[in-house]
């Protein structure tokens, strides 16, 4: 199908763009790399009466290290995450993740924060910047908002961005020397939506988490932060602290039921990944279990 | 507002001025607007690759940019490609393999498989199986289509040395 009709405007900076959003922000849509919007358009499931083009943004773009913050500019492009050293160095789980996003036609145009504003609960990004512990820069003519990535999913497509709000960047902590990350999604197909799929980051003191963050995706209307790693911190892992790990996590989520999977085959595969997760960051065959409990 | 939008492009190198309405995707305005049939459209929503030009080097899915975005680009089709020769050696190894039998998927097919040959020249057959993940073929079943971008990849690193 072809889109309905829309007005076009290209912004040429970050103060036109707000400009342009304070006068039409609840008709307008921001185009960023489009290449999820457009799918949209096209299948007219959005129809807004103004597409805003931040495309031509420079400062919107790129990627830089300071004071140990790495900050992604919203318009870098996937592509870009996939082949940055500084990403690969300070952030390896987002070069992880990004190969699982799409096809390479799609990563050339797809942006790092068109794909946090969009807020797709089954895409990869949004439950890497909850397991990085990202903070995600917003800005409107009234100034600047630093929005914790665990608060600003708030269901499906929708985050706490304002009509009027432009996502300008995001900040991720450099890795510490002893941090650990894992990435693994089930999906039918290479490129497809996961069927479910986690995203881990994770502190390692010898054979012990003291810290871990598992950002779940496609197990509900919006990326989850599983509160079920406090069971596996603190002390060397066990198969029962795993067991009651599977069992919290089942408990603090309700996946839905679609044509890809049943909420039963999800919770399964969410356990199955959490066990999949802990073993292979402690190199510890013996945890990855396949008990169906 | 929804008024033409004035652009000006590059198109397999030649300059290009149209005026179109925003919601014109590339696609079609290569094909409508510029007569550059080869470029299809299949799905329309960026899941079959069907549309798959070079956008500045990159390749991209037409069906998922608009006509307006392409201000001051530089776009190639596979008309381009074809008129060059550049990729006259892949499609030899298409037809050797027939890695083809419809064709509809083709022109994207070569787009992308092109990319994947300049960009990992030393792609085994699992990346290349990658590489081509986005490109939906209904005929062949995809084993000659990586065959030819196999045999292209071997033969271009032979003529290299």
């Amino acid at each position: 199908m072809k889109a309905s009709a829309f007005s076009y405007a290209r912004a040429s900076s970050v103060v036109d763009a707000l400009d342009l959003l304070a006068r039409h922000g609840d008709q307008a849509k921001v185009l960023s790399g489009g290449q999820s919007l457009m799918p949209a358009l096209n299948l007219r499931l959005s129809a807004p009466e103004l597409l805003v083009d931040i495309g031509a943004i420079e400062e919107l773009r790129g990627i830089s290290v300071a004071n140990g913050v790495l900050t992604i500019g919203a318009l870098t492009r996937h592509v870009d995450i996939l082949r940055s050293a500084e990403i690969a160095r300070h952030a390896p789980l987002l070069t992880d993740a990004i190969a699982h996003v799409a096809h390479p036609a799609i990563r050339n145009r797809g942006t790092f924060g068109g794909s946090l504003a969009h807020a797709d609960p089954a895409s990869e990004l949004p439950a890497c910047a909850l397991a990085l512990d990202a903070v995600i820069l917003v800005r409107s003519r009234d100034g600047e908002r630093r929005i914790q990535a665990a608060d600003f999913f708030t269901g499906i497509y929708e985050t706490l961005l304002a009509p009027d709000e432009l996502l300008v960047a995001v900040e991720v902590p450099v890795a510490k020397p002893n941090a650990v990350h894992f990435f693994h999604e089930y999906a039918r197909r290479k490129g497809d939506y996961a069927i479910v799929g986690l995203a881990a980051s994770g502190i390692l003191d010898g054979d012990v988490f003291t810290g871990l963050r598992l950002g779940y995706f496609a197990v509900g209307d919006k990326p989850m932060l599983a509160m079920a790693s406090d069971h596996l911190t603190g002390r060397p892992v066990t198969t029962s602290m795993l067991a009651d790990a599977q069992t919290a996590l089942d408990a603090e989520f309700d996946p839905q039921e679609d044509q890809q999977a049943t909420a039963g085959m999800r919770r399964y595969l969410a356990r199955q990944l959490m066990a999949r997760c802990v073993s292979t960051l402690l190199g510890r065959q013996d945890l990855e279990t396949r008990a169906l409990a | 507002m929804t008024d033409l939008v004035p652009i000006s492009l590059t198109v397999n190198g030649e300059r290009v001025s149209a005026e179109v309405l925003p919601r014109l995707n590339l696609a079609d305005f290569l094909r409508d607007q510029l007569g550059l049939t080869g470029t299809h459209v299949g799905c329309e929503h960026g899941v079959c690759g069907a549309c798959t030009v070079r956008v500045n080097g990159d390749i991209v899915r037409a069906c998922l940019l608009l006509a307006v975005q392409t201000e001051s680009a530089s776009v190639q089709t596979i008309e381009g490609l074809s008129d060059s020769g550049e990729v006259s050696d892949l499609q030899a190894a298409f037809r050797d393999r027939n890695a083809l039998q419809c064709g509809y998927c083709t022109p994207g097919m070569l787009m992308a498989a092109q990319d994947i040959l300049i960009h990992e020249p030393d792609a085994d057959r699992e990346q290349i199986r990658e590489h081509l993940s986005g490109n939906y073929c209904r005929c062949t079943g995809y084993h000659a289509i990586v065959d030819a971008v196999e045999a292209t990849a071997r033969a271009r690193s032979e003529q290299a040395r």
